[in-house]
C-alpha cells in the first residue's frame, strides 16, 4: 500500500534514537485517504463510487489484489462483494418440497418465505450434508415485491404495515421494505452489533447495502419534512457511528495504521517503520495521536493540579501496552508483564508496602516518593529499597540498583535453586514496583506542596511564576521513574556480561539523580529558603533530564546495533547462549 | 418501538389461528408476545418417527429485526432431540437463528426449517462438544456465538 506517501510528515527537528517517525491523523484525514483510494479504484475499474467503496471494503483495502481479481473476473468479484445479484439459471430454481395448505387469502402473506426457506435449507440450517443443491445457485431472488406493487397495496413484510402512504425502499434486488423497518434494521446492526457490512433484510439475499442507501435512510434529504427531532438526532448518531466503523475497518486492514486506544478518541497514528514484527526488536514505537485528555473522565485533584487532564495520548504502536514502556522493546515488556501477573500475587508484595526499621524494628509505612527513610522513633536513616544505611547511598558508592550476584551465590548454597530464582525476581520486581509507587506518591506530594506554595504566594511577596518551578521537576521525576521502572524489567532479562554492567551503570546514575531530586522536593518549604530550593531543584531537574536521555539513547542504540543479549528466549531475537540462561 | 414487535407477532398469531400450522407443527401456547411454545414432529419416514418435541420461542422488543431466542424445552420430562446440531440443554446451532436470520422470516418459517433439519438427519448423535458447551452455556442461546460447522 502506498499510504506512506500519502501521509508524508515533515519531521520535526532531529529525531532522537529512542524516538520513532510517525504521524497522527484525525478521523477526517483518514476518511480523505479512504476517499482517495475509492476515487483511484473508481477511475481504474470504471465503477460507481459506492461500488468502489464496497469493493475496497470487501477486499480489505488491498487495491492491487482487488484490481487484479476484478480484471480477471469482474462479475464474480461483484457478486461475492454483494454488489450485484448472481445470474440465476431458471432450471436450478428449486421446487418447494412442502407448501402450506394455502387458500386465496394467504397469497398476501409471504408464503415464499416458506418455500424459499426450504430451498435454502442446505445453507440455512447447515444440518444436512447430503443436500445436493450447489452453493452457487441455491439462491433465487424472489420477485414478489415488484408484482405486488402494481397488483395490490404494499404491505411491509416485516412490520405488516399497509398504510398506502408508506415510504418503501429496496436495493437493486427489489426486496421492498418500509423505510421505518430499514431504519430500525440499519440502526440495530450499526449501533448494537458494530457492523459496517450490512446485507439486504430479505432472507438469503446477499446484496450489501451501499453507503449512499444507508445515508438516505438515516439522514433526511434537505428540504424533507421535519421529523421527530429526537429520532433524527439518534439517526445522525448512528450515521456518525457508521463512519467511525468504516474508518476503524480501514485502519485495521492497514498495518501502517493504528487507532488511538484512549476512550472516545477517534484519531489514528501512521507509523510505517513499526509495521513489521521484525522492526519491534530494534525500536520501541511510542507514539501520540496528538489529542489530549480523556472525554468525560473526572480526575483527582492532584492530577488536575499537575495539568494531567491535558495529558497527551501516548501509547505503543507495536503492542497493546497503553503507556510508554521505553527503553524496553515490546516482546521483553510483554514477557515481564506476564511474569509479574503470574508471580507477583505473593505476600512479598504486601511486604513491600510496610517495612521494619533495621535499627529499632518499628513498622514503617512509606508515605512519600523518596527512598531516604528516617525512623520517627530512633532517627535511624536507611534506604527503603535495600534497607542499608543511608550514609552509604550519599557517597559515591551506591549499590542499591544492582542484584548482588555474590550474595545470590551464597543464598544458593544455603537455599534451594527456586528460592534463589524467586529472590532474583523479587529484587527486580520490588524496584520496578517501587518506582511505580514512588511516581504516584510524588504526584500526591506535589498536590500538598502546591497548596502550601499558593498560601505562601498570598502571605509573602513571591509571584506565581516563582512558585512554579516544582511542577516541571515533579513531571520530570514522574517521567524518569517510568524509565527506571522499565529498566528493571530489561535488566531482569539481560544476560550477564559487560553490556549489562554498562546498562546498570547508566541505570544507577539515573536512579541516584532521581532520588536526589525527589529528596529535595520533599524538603520542608519556607518562604526564606525558596530561592535556595529553587536553585537546587532547577539544577537537578536539568541533570536528571540529561541522565534520562542517556539511558534512553544508549538502550535504543543498543537495540539498533543488536548489542543486547538475553538470558531467556525472547520473541524475534536469537536464542540465548546456553550459559546465559537464568535459573 | 414495542409496537412493531407486538403488531408483527399479533399478525403472525392471527395467521396461525386462521390458517393453521403446517403439518407436524402445533401451537401449544401463546398467551403473550414474549414467549410462545410449539410442538414439532417429523412427518413421514425419518429417524425421529413418532417423536414429539416442544420448541420455545422468546421475543424481545427488537423482533423481527433481531432474531427470536429459540430452543427445545428440556424441563418437565421433555427432552431435546438427539441431533448433531442440538445440545442436550435444548440449544440449537442453526445459522438462521444467528447470523443468517432475516427479518422476513417468521415463527412458522423457523419451525419448518427446524422440522426439516430433523427430517434430513442421517445419524442420531449429540454435537461433539456437547458436554463442554452445556456446562458453560448461557441461559439465552442468543448469547452464544455459535460456529456454524458446515459453513462454506
Amino acid at each position: 500500500m502506498d499510504l506512506g506517501d500519502d501521509f508524508k510528515v515533515s519531521s520535526k527537528g532531529k529525531r532522537k534514537s529512542y524516538e520513532v517517525d510517525y504521524d497522527s491523523l484525525s478521523q477526517s484525514a483518514v476518511e480523505k485517504s479512504m476517499r482517495d483510494d475509492a476515487e483511484h479504484i473508481r477511475g481504474i475499474l470504471g465503477v460507481e463510487n459506492d461500488t468502489a467503496k464496497l469493493l475496497l471494503r470487501h477486499s480489505e483495502w488491498n487495491k492491487e489484489k482487488l484490481i487484479e481479481s476484478y480484471m480477471d473476473t469482474p462479475t464474480k468479484v461483484l457478486v461475492t462483494a454483494g454488489i450485484i445479484l448472481p445470474e440465476v439459471d431458471p432450471q436450478s430454481t428449486p421446487t418447494p418440497i412442502r407448501t402450506q395448505t394455502s387458500n386465496s387469502s394467504s397469497s398476501r402473506r409471504p408464503t415464499r418465505s416458506t418455500s424459499k426457506l426450504l430451498s435454502s435449507l442446505s445453507s440455512g440450517s447447515r444440518s444436512s450434508k447430503s443436500s445436493s443443491s450447489s452453493p452457487t445457485n441455491h439462491y433465487s431472488p424472489p420477485k414478489v415485491s415488484k408484482l405486488s406493487k402494481s397488483d395490490e397495496p404494499f404491505v411491509c413484510p416485516i412490520c405488516f404495515d399497509d398504510d398506502p402512504k408508506l415510504r418503501t425502499m429496496a436495493l437493486s434486488c427489489d426486496h421492498s421494505f418500509c423505510s421505518n423497518c430499514w431504519t430500525n434494521y440499519l440502526a440495530s446492526k450499526i449501533r448494537d452489533e458494530g457492523e459496517h457490512y450490512l446485507r439486504c433484510m430479505a432472507e438469503g439475499c446477499a446484496l450489501v447495502v451501499p453507503d449512499g442507501f444507508i445515508q438516505s435512510v438515516l439522514i433526511p434529504e434537505p428540504g424533507a419534512p421535519i421529523g421527530d427531532p429526537a429520532e433524527e438526532a439518534e439517526n445522525a448518531k448512528v450515521w456518525a457511528r457508521f463512519q467511525e466503523l468504516l474508518v476503524r475497518h480501514f485502519v485495521g486492514c492497514n498495518p501502517n495504521l493504528k487507532f488511538c486506544p484512549y476512550p472516545s478518541c477517534t484519531n489514528t497514528v501512521s507509523c510505517p517503520s513499526a509495521a513489521s514484527k521484525l522492526s519491534l526488536t530494534t525500536l520501541v514505537p511510542i507514539v501520540s495521536c496528538g489529542a489530549r485528555g480523556i472525554g468525560g473522565q473526572t480526575l483527582s485533584q492532584s492530577q488536575q493540579s499537575l495539568g494531567l487532564q491535558g495529558k497527551e495520548h501516548l501509547f505503543c504502536f507495536g503492542c497493546p501496552i497503553e503507556s510508554d514502556h521505553r527503553p524496553v522493546v515490546c516482546p521483553v515488556a510483554k514477557m515481564w508483564l506476564k511474569k509479574c501477573r503470574d508471580d507477583s500475587e505473593t505476600a512479598n508484595w504486601i511486604k513491600s508496602n510496610t517495612k521494619e526499621c533495621t535499627n529499632c524494628q518499628s513498622t514503617i509505612e512509606k508515605n512519600g516518593g523518596c527512598n531516604h527513610m528516617t525512623c520517627k522513633k530512633c532517627k535511624h536513616e536507611f534506604c527503603w529499597v535495600c534497607m542499608g544505611p543511608w550514609s552509604e547511598h550519599g557517597t559515591a558508592w551506591y549499590s542499591c540498583n544492582r542484584y548482588d550476584e555474590k550474595a545470590g551465590q551464597e543464598a544458593r548454597d544455603s537455599q534451594s535453586r527456586s528460592r534463589a530464582s524467586l529472590e532474583r525476581y523479587l529484587h527486580y520486581y520490588n524496584r520496578w514496583a517501587n518506582h511505580e509507587q514512588s511516581a504516584k506518591l510524588s504526584v500526591d506530594l506535589y498536590a500538598k506542596t502546591e497548596k502550601k506554595m499558593e498560601e505562601m504566594q498570598i502571605t509573602s511577596a513571591l509571584t506565581w511564576i516563582e512558585v512554579q518551578f516544582m511542577k516541571k521537576a515533579v513531571e520530570e521525576v514522574e517521567k524518569c521513574r517510568r524509565t527506571l521502572k522499565w529498566t528493571y524489567a530489561m535488566a531482569y532479562y539481560l544476560a550477564k556480561g559487560n553490556e549489562k554492567e554498562l546498562f546498570e551503570d547508566n541505570q544507577r546514575d539515573l536512579e541516584k539523580a532521581v532520588e536526589d531530586l525527589s529528596e529535595i522536593l520533599e524538603s520542608p518549604i519556607e518562604p526564606e529558603n525558596i530561592p535556595n530550593i529553587r536553585q537546587q531543584v532547577t539544577n537537578k531537574t536539568v541533570y536528571v533530564q540529561k541522565r534520562n536521555e542517556i539511558v534512553l539513547e544508549d538502550t535504543a542504540n543498543g537495540f539498533l546495533d543488536g548489542r543486547w543479549k538475553w538470558n531467556a528466549t525472547v520473541d524475534g531475537f536469537d536464542d540465548p547462549d546456553p550459559s546465559a540462561i537464568a535459573l | 418501538m414495542t409496537s412493531i414487535s407486538t403488531r408483527r407477532l399479533a399478525k403472525e398469531l392471527k395467521e396461525i389461528q386462521s390458517q393453521g400450522c403446517p403439518v407436524g407443527i402445533e401451537l401449544l401456547k401463546a398467551d403473550d408476545f414474549a414467549t410462545w411454545w410449539f410442538s414439532i414432529q417429523v412427518m413421514g419416514e425419518s429417524l425421529y418417527q413418532d417423536e414429539k418435541y416442544t420448541l420455545q420461542f422468546r421475543f424481545d422488543s427488537q423482533y423481527p429485526i433481531s432474531s427470536p431466542a429459540v430452543q427445545f424445552v428440556v424441563t418437565d420430562g421433555k427432552e431435546a432431540p438427539i441431533h448433531p446440531h442440538v445440545y442436550s440443554n435444548g440449544h440449537i446451532c442453526a445459522s438462521i437463528l444467528g447470523n443468517e436470520w432475516s427479518p422476513v422470516l417468521s415463527v412458522i418459517a423457523v419451525c419448518v426449517t427446524l422440522q426439516s433439519m430433523l427430517a434430513s438427519c442421517k445419524k442420531k448423535e449429540r454435537p461433539t462438544d456437547n458436554d463442554r458447551y452445556v456446562r458453560h452455556a448461557p441461559d439465552n442461546p442468543k448469547k452464544t456465538r455459535f460456529h456454524y460447522d458446515d459453513d462454506e
